[in-house]
């Protein structure tokens, strides 16, 4: 029996999914880091909510967990909304949005649920110039997407540097290696890095902000959750004691 | 103040059953005394569901059964409603925690022998609560509109239409409709929320009621009947202990570490890395964009698997549905002459791990694409599945067991 249970413990680590092509870059967010979030709600605010809602997020609630007040979110991240109990909704019409983008940008409530941190952290640092896109841009992570590179004057353009590769039936093909920023030479080694650390650093406080908003309630439930665990230990060894007390003329 | 509980009592009794039925199923209701780790899943199985149905109820308060609602309200409900994230996280750990009950609960019939005779209808009225259990998650499933919700039930309504002459009909039947829509959210919510629990209660009564029956009782870790050595004064079996106080308390502990590690998961992995929650049910259900890759969720998977491991539409869900009749036939499968894994032979021992490893491994191919490699291994394991039911009255036969003991051993 104890080897039968050994065995199907064995076979747990097998559980992998098998992932997409491009490598993702590890987001390593802190979503307590409150003034990463409130870093990621102005760039939220300024660059994204043009055209994406996040419809379920109220604004009051945001500001509170953000350890915002109510004037200051109204005249930071409030350009529209009247309220501060309104939703961080857009004005822009889905019919609208299908005629220049192709594609009604997508509300981005859950996104950091449905995509996960270290995907959207990839993906916008993946933005590179592609004359064939209607755009002009491309995207490492999301082949031919519709979306401009919003943050560009925050980044820079990026180039694909390419390298040949071997396929198995012995075929060349040029692929992407890494992409780099276009002004590269201009700059001195030091500069470059300093711009390719500060736009990293802009993206891991959006991140941190679109997991934020996409589940409010994980800064409650981590809170709560060890307190509930710390009684049910206590519970479970009352329960122990009891049970030991009970069955002691069973044995 | 003693007196008028009694008097209480009495009155009640005149009119009501409620001593004899505590006595029956609690106070004189003799289990063996050797249960082992196996036996805390059933009482946790019935906590469960205990929680479902009330977590359910105060998600109900604020769900709304619509397909351009659905998606909102569970989010509303995440961020507006208070404690509601507590409320959802409850019922979809608890969907999950259901499963991981019950699987455990009949691997224990399995190592036992608990199906076994007198005890057959027990067992298929536990198999009636696993189907109700199957489709009650399938129709809860659909509720929150994301698209794995959208798209897992596109997929499993689509095999009913691989039923010949009705198949298409009965499709859109169930749908209401020719593709999974409002209609279709709205029936599936009153099934999960009415009629599914309606008779997952009243099986779970009959499945105790059938176990409790005179003669019958609980099986144990040997295999043994109790009541066949029973006390000649007082009638009591030797080996047999009140079920009330000496397993409520055990149970009670059992509740305890099992919470401990249900909270463990509902307040620090909810989703469990897409097992209980997958990261594609957060987009909301688009019907102009199927997803890539379709996966019901991990409680399911065996069963995907052995329903993609057959190339042919049809024979598919046959095979699939055999899969799960066949667990009904187990009784009349076993003919070994022991009923507990401790007093038989290496072969069922052998047997078994082989069904295990099988199981589990068609859990796992079922959550991935089906490639033409793990198709050919879910076709092994699809093999030996049937063969475990299938040969068993041979090898059951040819095994040979150990001498039972008369009393039972710890």
């Amino acid at each position: 029996m104890k080897r039968l249970i050994l065995v199907l413990t064995l076979l747990l680590p097998t559980i992998v999914f098998a992932s997409g092509e491009v490598k993702l870059q590890q987001a390593n967010i802190n979503i307590t880091d409150k003034a990463a979030l409130q870093a990621g709600a102005k760039l939220f605010v300024n660059y994204c909510m043009g055209c994406h809602s996040a419809n379920y997020v109220r604004f009051e609630r945001m500001g509170n967990d953000l350890g915002l007040t109510k004037e200051e979110l109204q005249e930071n991240l409030m350009f529209t909304a009247e309220k501060v109990g309104e939703m961080m909704n857009i004005g822009m019409k889905g019919t609208d949005s299908v005629n220049w983008f192709g594609v009604v940008p997508p509300d981005l409530s859950v996104i950091a649920r449905a995509r996960g941190v270290d995907w959207l952290y990839t993906y916008l640092l993946s933005f590179y110039l592609d004359p064939a896109r209607p755009l002009g841009v491309n995207n490492l992570v999301f082949k031919d997407v519709g979306m401009p590179h919003v943050l560009w004057d925050r980044q820079g353009w990026q180039k694909p540097v390419y390298e040949q590769v071997m396929d198995a039936q012995g075929n060349t093909h040029e692929v992407i290696a890494h992409l780099e920023l276009v002004d590269k030479e201009k700059m001195t080694e030091q500069e470059y890095q300093e711009k390719v650390n500060n736009y990293r650093q802009d993206v891991r406080n959006l991140v941190s902000f679109l997991d934020y908003i996409g589940e409010p309630a994980k800064l409650q439930r981590q809170k709560l959750g060890w307190k509930v665990i710390l009684f049910l230990i206590i519970f479970s060894i009352v329960a122990y004691l009891l049970k030991h007390e009970y069955w002691r003329d069973v044995h | 103040m003693n007196r008028l509980l009694t008097a209480s009592l009495e009155w009640v009794d005149a009119r009501f059953p409620l001593t004899k039925m505590w006595d029956e199923h609690l106070a004189k209701y003799y289990a063996p005394k050797n249960f082992n780790f196996w036996y805390y899943f059933g009482s946790i199985a019935l906590l469960v569901l205990v929680l479902q149905i009330i977590s359910g109820i105060f998600l109900a308060m604020s769900y709304k059964p619509d397909a351009t609602l659905a998606f909102g309200s569970v989010e509303y409900i995440m961020r507006d409603v208070n404690y509601g994230w507590l409320i959802r996280y409850l019922h979809s750990t608890g969907a999950s925690f259901f499963f991981i009950a019950v699987y455990l609960h009949m691997f224990r019939a399995l190592l036992y022998g608990s199906y076994r005779q007198p005890r057959e209808l027990v067992w298929i009225i536990g198999m009636l609560i696993y189907l109700a259990l199957m489709a009650e998650s399938f129709l809860g499933y659909l509720l929150p509109w994301g698209q794995m919700s959208y798209w897992g039930a596109q997929v499993i309504i689509s095999l009913f239409s691989a039923i010949p002459w009705v198949g298409e009909d009965l499709a859109v039947w169930i749908r209401g409709d020719y593709v999974v829509s409002d209609v279709t959210l709205n029936r599936f919510f009153a099934y999960h929320v009415v009629s599914m629990p309606i008779i997952l209660l009243a099986l779970v009564v009959v499945h105790i009621l059938a176990l409790h029956h005179t003669g019958i009782g609980s099986n144990n870790p040997d295999g043994i009947e109790i009541k066949k050595n029973k006390d000649p004064n007082t009638g009591i079996p030797l080996d047999g202990i009140p079920f009330h106080p000496y397993y409520t308390v055990k149970d009670i502990f059992g509740f305890g570490i099992f919470l401990i590690i249900f909270a463990l998961v509902m307040f620090y992995a909810p989703e469990m890395w897409g097992y209980f929650l997958e990261g594609n049910n957060f987009f909301p259900a688009d019907p102009l964009k199927t997803p890539t890759h379709i996966a019901p969720l991990w409680y399911f998977t065996p069963f995907y698997a052995i329903l993609r491991a057959i190339p042919d539409k049809l024979l598919g869900v046959i095979a699939m549905g055999a899969s799960i009749v066949v667990w009904f036939l187990l009784p009349w499968l076993d003919r070994s002459p022991v009923k507990s894994i401790r007093y038989k032979g290496w072969i069922y021992k052998f047997a078994l791990l082989l069904f295990s490893v099988s199981f589990i491994g068609l859990g796992i191919l079922g959550m991935w694409p089906a490639e033409p490699l793990y198709t050919k291994i879910a076709r092994v394991f699809t093999f030996v599945y049937f063969a475990f039911f299938l040969l068993m009255p041979f090898y059951s036969v040819w095994d040979k067991t150990k001498p039972l003991p008369q009393r039972v051993t710890y």
